[in-house]
């Protein structure tokens, strides 16, 4: 069972499977180390992404890579506006307020996909879907590769972005002093913006590379974000290197466990590890304080 | 007596519903909305009394649905006392999921993160547990005997689910009245200052969850009872545990009466939302979820809120009105 | 030798690098007014902070009429008879007043009407009584402030731990409190309390502890204490003192 013909291409197909699941996790720190809240409304917004994916492939052609560039400008484009014109408004800058709009928003997002598109799972036939990569004994698929390879750049890109841009700089600056970053000019509102539509984008990218190898449903994105939720609270809220490290590791460690203990309790088993990390280190490994 | 009066009239107004009208659509109406009337109430002395926002209220009802059915079905227990386990089971889980959340002190978005989470560890459970029939689900079988807690007519399950509810608002008032109400008012207004002047608050917080637990787990076997018919979705599923935080929040959180207000609310909402777009899926819960944004964001203390501003405006209406000199 | 009413003995807090309090001795006499003081950062708040409870001390122990209390909670050492109020004052912004100061008294006093009758009476000691169905949120920051006094001293203290009681006060509202805290210290009660307030302490304490970047400078009656060179070095830089005496403006 220990095989290395068995166990190197579970760790590989773990590492694409948590690089994937590193970039939700990315946009969900993303949000909390900037805004300090926790979105609920991020699994339902993955979903929304995925749909959009889909139809675009359904009815435009467009291939999911392709589709990628309009649908992650698209879904920064509601993130933003989210943030900026009901989140931020209707919680009137309180805790419990925000944690009640996101959920609704959750809600109101998840249902009106149900209720548009019913509950039927679909799926998207790309004709390179199946093929594989061979490296050493493992067979690797071709859009799994693809997306950890796209995930690797976002994560870079994303850095470079956050150093060197004005931007960027605003935006650390906001998510270490939020007053101070008020007085020096800074406008916070947009900055919260802004970093809500870099999360919302990056689910949005997300749903566009697991579209060739999962199937969508109003309630897919759910259990993403269940995962996400997992590895932001291992990796820390708000420490980016820490949701991707945590994601790669618990990718290969959902792989292997799936090898040996079978879906379903593969499953329970994130759960149980997300509220034993709750419960007992919330700040994670790399984080802030809870 | 005084304080107990107007649950006395508001539950003798709804008692006298059976005698004014028999119909079926009615009473169906009210007894769901007194059930998510009940689910709300033990929600709201947590959420609202106690300020910590559980978004997993479906571990508690579940709990006691499940625990209900499966004694009858399984082991033959007697209904009315099935019905009494599952709520101590419900109380249980509650006291377990708070011993845990508490004494780590989550608070905020985690605590409501845990209580999800906690509620689909029980929701994936309950999926794929023989014990609950899996993906199959549980039935109870059709006993229409008071003995086994079934009743051909819908009146007996309207006086029991009213009595229930009038017992869960008794037991608020109680609570509001009292010493153990106060405290849990003053830890969620100000948990450290609660402390420094000698509140346990995490025994209060894990009481207050205890009770909150109950109550919900009783909405569960009373719906176990009514519907005859459990799965993982329906027991543990986020739309009782939505429907849960929402009715006390439309209603006005933290009120003695809110929950069965908003209950009310959401629920007539949800009928004609029915009425005019027919019975498609998902269409009542995506009206939920925008009204719970729009209670936030223009109503925070809800229904209750609404018409406390509106006696105070009329209030004040009235003095200037009587200040106008008189021609 | 009569034992100390609080015996705080080489207590130190540690955050990660920083060593907020270090090696701090000191002892509290029953039925005195005892003051903390030193500049901003020296420490005192963490200090406070292990006293009543808050905070855990990294070393040291700190005994209560001779027991240990070091890392009891607060809950339990207000049943013992030790309140704080707070340096950013914390009322329960939705509840009025009378409300407010009730949870104070229900220490020791499980019926509400009781809570709400003692409630009465102790905001007539601290004069809050037109206050009383007010909310909380509606007081100005003095009102405040004897809020936090009034909801402490319902808890029925023999020790009073008081942080800062005068920060943000006008002279005319300062006038007012000092009467008040020596009418609640000539009821018996023990008083340790953070000041900036010099005029205060110059009044009020019979004792003060200097604490400086985490460490007992100096202590000793008020006079004494203000006097010392160290102590305006403290608060003003090195050199402070020789500059202010060749000033002639030696009048702290």
């Amino acid at each position: 069972m220990l095989s290395p013909a068995i166990l190197v291409p579970a760790v590989l197909n773990g590492l694409m499977t948590g690089a994937v699941y590193a970039l939700i996790a990315l946009g969900l720190t993303l949000i909390y180390g900037v805004l300090h809240i926790i979105n609920f409304a991020h699994g339902a917004l993955l979903t929304a992404a995925m749909f959009a994916a889909f139809y675009a492939y359904k009815v435009l052609g467009l291939d999911p890579y392709l589709a990628a560039v309009p649908l992650t400008v698209l879904f920064f484009g509601l993130g933003y506006a989210l943030q900026r014109f009901v989140i931020g408004p209707a919680s009137h800058g309180e805790d419990r307020n925000i944690l009640l709009v996101t959920l609704g928003l959750a809600v109101l997002i998840e249902n009106a996909l149900l209720f548009t598109f019913r509950a039927d799972t679909r799926t998207i036939n790309l004709p390179y879907a199946f093929d594989v990569i061979e490296v050493g004994t493992a067979f690797l698929a071709v859009p799994r590769v693809i997306a950890f390879a796209v995930v690797i750049v976002m994560a870079l890109a994303l850095w470079l972005f956050m150093r060197w841009t004005d931007t960027g700089k605003a935006i650390r600056a906001v998510a270490k002093e939020k007053l101070g970053a008020e007085l020096s000019g800074i406008d916070v509102n947009h900055i919260y913006a802004v970093t809500f539509g870099l999360g919302t984008m990056c689910v949005a990218l997300a749903a566009c590379l697991l579209i060739p190898t999962y199937y969508v449903n109003p309630t897919a994105g759910n259990a993403f974000v269940l995962i996400a939720f997992t590895i932001v609270v291992l990796g820390g809220m708000g420490s980016v290197a820490g949701a991707l490290i945590a994601g790669l590791f618990v990718g290969v460690v959902e792989s292997l466990s799936g090898l040996y203990l079978g879906e379903s309790l593969g499953q329970i088993g994130i759960f149980v590890m997300f509220i034993l990390v709750l419960l007992f280190c919330p700040s994670g490994l790399f984080g802030e304080r809870a | 007596m005084r304080a107990f009066a107007p649950i006395a009239v508001a539950v003798g107004l709804l008692a006298a519903v059976p005698l004014i009208t028999a119909s079926n659509v009615v009473l169906n109406f009210l007894v769901v909305a007194l059930l998510t009337a009940l689910v709300g109430q033990g929600w709201n002395l947590l959420g609202g009394y106690g300020g910590q926002y559980s978004f997993g209220h479906a571990a508690f009802f579940g709990t006691g649905a499940y625990v209900t059915a499966i004694l009858q079905v399984r082991y033959g227990v007697n209904a009315w006392l099935g019905f009494v386990i599952g709520i101590a089971a419900g109380a249980a889980v509650g006291t377990f999921i708070g011993a845990l959340s508490f004494r780590s002190g989550l608070k905020g978005s985690y605590f409501a993160l845990v209580t999800l989470a906690f509620a689909e560890v029980l929701r994936i459970i309950a999926s794929v547990a023989p014990i609950t029939g899996a993906g199959v689900g549980t039935l109870i079988k059709l006993d229409l005997r008071p003995e086994a807690l079934q009743f051909q007519s819908r009146v007996p399950f309207y006086w029991i689910i009213l009595g229930l509810v009038a017992v869960s608002l008794l037991i608020i008032r109680i609570i509001q009245d009292s010493r153990f109400g106060a405290y849990l008012v003053a830890l969620r207004e100000n948990e450290d200052a609660a402390k420094a002047l000698g509140v346990n608050t995490t025994l209060v917080k894990l009481g207050a969850m205890t009770v909150s637990a109950a109550i919900a787990a009783a909405g569960g076997c009373f719906y176990a009872q009514y519907f005859l018919f459990l799965d993982a979705g329906i027991a543990y599923g986020p739309w009782i545990s939505i429907e849960a935080l929402l009715a006390p929040i439309v209603g006005g959180i933290g009120t003695v009466f809110g929950p069965l207000i908003g209950s009310l609310v959401i629920k007539t909402l949800g009928e004609l939302t029915k009425l005019v777009a027919g019975d498609a899926p998902g269409l009542d819960l995506v009206i939920y979820g925008c009204v719970l944004i729009l209670i936030v964001a223009f109503a925070p203390n809800g229904v209750a809120g609404l018409l406390l501003k509106a006696r105070r405006c009329f209030a004040v209406l009235k003095s200037l009105r009587s200040e106008q000199p008189h021609g | 030798m009569v034992e100390a009413l609080i015996r705080v003995d080489g207590v130190s807090k540690r955050f990660g690098g920083l060593l907020a309090v270090d090696n701090v001795s000191l002892s509290i006499q029953s039925g005195r007014i005892t003051a903390l003081i030193g500049p901003n950062g020296a420490g005192k708040t963490t200090l406070f902070a292990m006293i009543s409870g808050f905070l855990t001390p990294s070393a040291g122990r700190i005994y209560h009429r001779g027991e240990e209390i070091t890392g009891v909670p607060p809950y339990r050492l207000a049943r013992r008879g030790i309140a704080r109020t707070f340096q950013i004052v914390r009322p329960f912004a939705g509840l009025t007043v009378r409300e407010n100061i009730a949870i104070g008294a229900h220490l020791s006093r499980r019926a509400r009407a009781d809570a709400l009758d003692a409630a009465t009476e102790i905001a007539h000691l601290v004069g809050l009584v037109e206050f009383l169905d007010k909310p909380a949120a509606s007081l100005t920051v003095a009102a405040r402030k004897r809020l936090e006094l009034a909801r402490a001293l319902a808890t029925g203290p023999t020790l009073l731990l008081l942080d800062e009681v005068l920060a943000g006060l006008n002279p005319t509202e300062l006038a007012a409190m000092v009467p008040t805290i020596r009418a609640i210290a000539d009821r018996g009660i023990t008083i340790l309390m953070i000041e900036h307030v010099m005029q205060a302490v110059m009044s009020l304490a019979q004792h003060v502890y200097v604490l400086a970047e985490g460490r007992i400078l100096t202590e000793g009656s008020p006079q004494i204490v203000v006097g010392d060179a160290r102590v305006i070095e403290a608060y003003l830089g090195q050199g402070a003192a020789a500059r202010l005496a060749a000033a002639g403006a030696v009048n702290v």
